[in-house]
């Protein structure tokens, strides 16, 4: 068994597999390369902290030393632990639906769309510092005591927060890896290769891009609840621009045309984070850009890609051996 | 009975250069049409109006008396046109069948996109044996050669049953067999749509044509049967006589 502190950070990793499980569908399969997957972490994350803050019934602590002393008309309904839990697939699903179509309608993609999502992410951040006395500002929300009935300061309770949590990721898997292998998944992968020729077949592809955007923004919105319990923190550190793109490191280095390697990609980059900043807390960053650009360079396509690199590189040596 | 498509008094302008300058052109549901004329006389433009990745600067373009200015490309699709472009794109890393299965769904809901394809429908079955690529229907189509991709292209538009088909420059850089073919095929499929093909290759447009429009610098020149076309002296002069013996 793993002690407690390191069965936390696994679940964080897991947090940040369900996220990378997303970035795999928009970016991997989409062609989307979206910088500002904390936004949706943020938006799911923030909508389970602000539950978990109200169910002792008092005044979120973070409040009364902001001076704020009764309830803001955003937190209230927050109390209802259903429409909080609809929110934190709601909240980032409608953001990216309205982004999505908004952008996609209008053509933007390639880098001007990854510097957009990268600046959605600059911009919430700004919002929810500057908001102190709604969100928490720099701090975000901390201190929380129960998860639906679960005390999570009890390891036994904290296990079975795990336990939900995997199953949560091996739900987001193979519902993926289902979108992946039908007609629509193909269809993602047309557009991301030929987005013209997509719509002279008649298809409109800013809807399609629209659709595996906004699952992603569920996923990651689902992962960033979780995240909330597990970690038992939530601040606008956790969702910036170097958050969101942390979340798609992971995703590059593993291989982001492979599920399965967007997974263990996450999971192993923010593992060797942990070891790393143990052992040597300067040199992460790095190490970090060391290993991002050594993948880009001699693995584009990740560590999962490397049997098809290979098989390429075969093949094209077994053509010039049969021009020549 | 009323034209299938018709353009009025249309004009294109690129920041300054007249494409098209008061263009009228007519064709009719059935016919086999080719459009020629040198370079830059305006015949890609035209078929980019059509489609709707060119917005005119005045003039219509009326296809089965619907309107199709304004409209959204993939509109326009759904209303009955098809095209291919120049440089003929298919999905590289999609099998040939799953290239022809993706066009033939372009009328599909979302909630039908959901599921994986079993089986082949007739529609597809059938297209693959216009196309004459049965034998690598199950091969990613980035193997395809040149000609195959340019055959597979057109059979993803004929599994789409447009109404109208627009055909750009279909043999460009094939071999001579490979234009026998697409020549063969052009014809079989034109036996049941309607087809515009825009054309450079003399020897093909003698050996396949009927009906030929010709453009010059944005304007119509004449329009009649190949005979007529290659007799009519502005023809020669703008355009065949300069370059290629008829």
């Amino acid at each position: 068994m793993l002690s407690p502190f390191r069965l936390d950070l696994l679940g964080k990793y897991l947090c940040y597999a369900i996220v990378a499980v997303g970035i795999s569908l928009a970016w991997g399969r989409g062609g989307m390369l979206t910088l500002g997957q904390g936004v949706f972490f943020g938006l799911g994350g923030y909508a389970m902290g602000m539950h978990l803050k109200l169910q002792d019934g008092e005044l979120p602590d973070f409040m009364s030393w902001s001076g704020v002393e009764e309830l803001p008309l955003l937190w209230k309904p927050f109390a209802n632990p259903v429409f909080a839990l609809a929110m934190v697939i709601v909240l980032p699903v409608l953001v990216a639906t309205l982004l999505g179509l908004l952008v996609f309608r209008q053509r933007v993609r390639g880098a001007y769309f990854a510097v957009l999502s990268q600046a959605l992410a600059a911009a919430f951040v700004i919002l929810l510092i500057g908001q102190q006395g709604l969100t928490g500002g720099t701090n975000g929300l901390t201190n929380f005591q129960y998860f639906f009935g679960l005390d999570l300061y009890e390891d036994a309770d904290r296990r079975i927060l795990y336990l939900v949590t995997a199953l949560i990721l091996g739900a987001s898997y193979l519902s993926v890896r289902q979108l992946v292998r039908s007609r629509y998944g193909q269809l993602l992968v047309a557009i991301r290769d030929g987005e013209d020729r997509v719509r002279f077949l008649g298809y409109d592809p800013a809807l399609v891009k629209t659709v595996a955007f906004a699952v992603s923004a569920g996923l990651a919105g689902i992962a960033g609840a979780l995240f909330v319990p597990l970690v038992g923190l939530l601040s606008p550190a956790n969702l910036g621009i170097v958050a969101s793109l942390e979340l798609l490191v992971g995703v590059a280095i593993g291989g982001r045309y492979s599920l399965a390697g967007a997974v263990a990609g996450a999971l192993l980059f923010n593992y060797a984070k942990t070891i790393f900043s143990e052992q040597w807390p300067d040199g992460w960053l790095y190490v970090q850009g060391a290993l991002f650009v050594a993948v880009m360079v001699w693995a584009p396509r990740g560590l999962a890609g490397l049997s098809h690199q290979f098989r390429d590189a075969l093949s094209s040596r077994r053509k010039v051996e049969v021009q020549a | 009975m009323s034209a299938l498509l018709e353009v009025r008094g249309l004009n294109v302008v690129f920041s300054g250069f007249h494409a098209i300058t008061d263009l009228d052109f007519t064709l009719q549901a059935g016919e086999l049409r080719f459009l020629i004329g040198p370079n830059g006389a305006g015949k890609t433009t035209l078929i980019d109006v059509i489609t709707g990745l060119t917005k005119p600067a005045s003039g219509s373009v009326r296809f089965a008396g619907e309107d199709l200015a304004g409209k959204r490309e993939y509109k326009i699709v759904r209303a009955g046109v098809g095209r291919t472009f120049q440089t003929s794109v298919v999905f590289d890393e999609l099998s040939v069948l799953d290239n022809l299965d993706l066009a033939a769904g372009f009328r599909r809901r979302m909630t039908g996109l959901l599921r994986r394809r079993h089986g082949i429908s007739d529609d597809v079955a059938s297209a693959l044996d216009t196309i004459g690529l049965g034998d690598l229907a199950d091969r990613p189509a980035g193997v395809l050669s040149h000609g195959q991709r340019q055959w597979l292209e057109i059979g993803m538009l004929v599994v789409q049953r447009p109404r109208l088909l627009l055909l750009d420059e279909p043999v460009a850089g094939m071999s001579r067999d490979e234009r026998d073919r697409t020549g063969e095929l052009m014809q079989s499929v034109a036996k049941d749509h309607t087809v515009l093909v825009v054309e450079h290759d003399m020897a093909f447009l003698r050996r396949f044509a009927s009906t030929v429009t010709v453009l010059h610098e944005g304007r119509l020149l004449c329009e009649g049967t190949v005979a007529e076309v290659q007799a009519d002296p502005r023809v020669q002069e703008v355009y065949l006589g300069r370059k290629e013996r008829v």
